[in-house]
């Protein structure tokens, strides 16, 4: 964040060049994002975007907090997916203790992280055609997230920071009915994503406003650290969920959608049907469900349970200690990266065997993707950045930290 | 499931392609190597890091082609004081390696590895703005996160969690 008497990097090269500033407010930087514009009648000579409005030092916050109080932290990084970064930090945490998680805990996440996936894509869309002036795409794309948020709330009594994951397990038991409601909107929702895709994938105005614009080639999209769809639209065939896989998705059938043209359109294209893979994971989930418990055996980590709690000492004890002095964790430190919806979430988590983490550090997604946006937008149309914002799907929340 | 104990003999992670071409390349700019947790690291002089991203990015055997994560620790009030975290990736050979060097408090700076990986350019400025690390031939070092006219470095272990009041 910078003031703009010393802003030296972005200067008029000519004197018909003017510099516009596009944001914080404005309405398609989705959150506060401040793009230093060099333009040229209604060409974009250059562009700097400018990030920190929304920096509330999570990272440092972190350092003072015991391992399981780091947990509601993350869903604040990034609001629109809070169970993938919770996903990604306990797996961090458990990397670090050596915990084994019971399968059909792991199972659990992985559902819930599918259909997490769906609720952010589904406002990535709903915004995006907003922005480029298709309205009515945005009631339709509410209209099944609020039936995804209201499954989250059953599950977490949270619409949208549902910090459900814990560290060795899950918090609760799904309630009785939830794995029905999952059923009831994974069953219709295949319909509903054609119902988008008559509205926008065939539009001839769409089709203009997306088709061709905001190039990023497979090198630079490499080289400027792109993940997640937007690099799977430049046609480089990477998805961690397949390559890399973590809590159990090497169990799981899906196919990895690509494009090749590296347009706002092709990203369009991955991530509607990402829309329709992870609707047939969640699918996949439902109906392999393991039966067991859901925490790990680690009573020094995993809190007991409430009856456990009125009958036992044992369980009395460790619960406090928990409570009151969290838990150790050995020395070390661990990279764990997972597929967010945004692309590449990673968490560095170094312990120096205290109950708080020494360092936590998040690689947001869309604060890496954001450094490709100079690169499809200069010597273009200024109209076009609006859209080439919307395709790379970013999150202020998660940028900023 | 009980951690395995860490590898840290450099001659027992010869088979690792990274560390077999950092070797080969320059045995003494690696100061130590340590398998842990099924993740690597590779400890490196500070003088090397731009050079070795060099050997690893064009190196046929490690293949590395992609930077993931660039980040500090501040290890107050211990010297050498900050460590820089480097996380790359193999996207062929589905592997990562962290690279670390280790700077004085006195004087933490390095090379920029910008010119290698575009991607770097957030990244050394986010650590120059929370932790204080110059990055030589980075092409503009300034303050990323926090406001231009901030003083001190927020993320550095003697910066209080609530701030200077």
């Amino acid at each position: 964040m910078a003031h703009l008497t010393t802003m030296p990097t972005v200067e008029p090269g000519q004197d018909r060049n003017m510099i516009l500033n596009m944001g914080p407010q404005h309405p398609s930087t989705h959150g506060v994002l401040r793009l230093i514009l060099e333009i040229d009648g209604e060409n974009v000579v250059r562009m700097m975007p400018d990030i920190g409005y929304l920096h509330t030092g999570i990272e440092k916050t972190c350092e003072a907090k015991f391992y399981q109080q780091v947990v509601p932290l993350t869903d604040r990084i990034d609001y629109l997916c809070p169970l993938t970064n919770n996903l990604c930090y306990v797996l961090a945490a458990e990397k670090l203790l050596g915990l084994e998680i019971p399968a059909r805990a792991q199972w659990i996440r992985v559902m819930l992280n599918e259909l997490t996936r769906i609720n952010s894509h589904l406002v990535w869309l709903g915004t995006h055609a907003l922005d480029i002036g298709a309205m009515s795409v945005f009631l339709y794309c509410f209209r099944e997230r609020e039936d995804l948020l209201r499954i989250f709330e059953m599950v977490s009594g949270q619409r949208m920071m549902t910090s459900y994951f814990r560290v060795g397990g899950l918090a609760l038991e799904p309630p009785l009915g939830f794995f029905e409601r999952i059923k009831q909107f994974a069953d219709r929702f295949p319909e509903k994503v054609d119902e988008y895709e008559g509205l926008l994938t065939c539009n001839p105005i769409w089709v203009e406003r997306t088709k061709n614009v905001a190039y990023l080639a497979p090198d630079d999209a490499i080289a400027l650290g792109a993940t997640g769809p937007t690099l799977r639209a430049s046609g480089i065939d990477w998805d961690l969920r397949r390559d890399m896989p973590y809590s159990g998705y090497e169990q799981f059938q899906f196919k990895v959608p690509l494009r090749s043209e590296g347009d706002v359109f092709s990203r369009y294209m991955v991530r509607v049907e990402e829309l329709r893979e992870s609707n047939k994971i969640v699918q996949q989930a439902l109906a392999g469900l393991p039966e067991g418990g859901i925490k790990a055996d680690a009573p020094k980590v995993v809190l007991p349970e409430r009856e456990k709690m009125k009958t036992q000492m044992e369980a009395l004890i460790y619960h406090f200690k928990i409570i009151t002095e969290g838990f150790t964790v050995p020395a070390g430190e661990v990279y764990q990266a997972i597929e967010s919806p945004r692309g590449e979430m990673g968490y560095y988590v170094v312990s120096d065997g205290t109950a708080k983490p020494y360092r936590v550090h998040m690689r947001s997604p869309s604060y890496v993707n954001l450094q490709a946006l100079p690169k499809m937008c200069e010597g273009r149309l200024i109209a076009d950045v609006v859209a080439a914002i919307g395709s790379i799907d970013i999150v202020l929340g998660e940028i900023d930290r | 499931m009980p951690v395995a104990p860490a590898i840290t003999k450099l001659d027992d992670l010869l088979e690792r392609p990274a560390v077999a071409a950092l070797l080969a390349w320059r045995r003494e700019a690696v100061q130590s190597a340590r398998f842990d947790r099924n993740e690597l690291t590779v400890n490196l002089d500070r003088s090397a890091i731009r050079e070795a991203c060099a050997i690893l990015k064009d190196s046929p055997q490690a293949q590395i082609n992609f930077l993931s994560d660039l980040t500090c620790v501040d290890l107050h009030p211990s010297e050498p004081r900050f460590e820089v975290v480097y996380h790359l990736l193999s996207m062929k050979r589905k592997e990562r390696l962290r690279l670390k060097v280790q700077l004085p408090g006195s004087d933490p700076s390095l090379e920029s590895i910008t010119s290698l990986w575009p991607a770097a350019n957030f990244f050394e400025r986010e650590v120059f703005d929370l932790f204080g690390v110059r990055f030589q031939g980075h092409p503009h070092l300034r303050r990323l996160l926090m406001p231009e006219d901030w003083e001190g470095h927020p993320l550095r272990k003697d910066y209080p969690v609530e701030g200077y009041r």
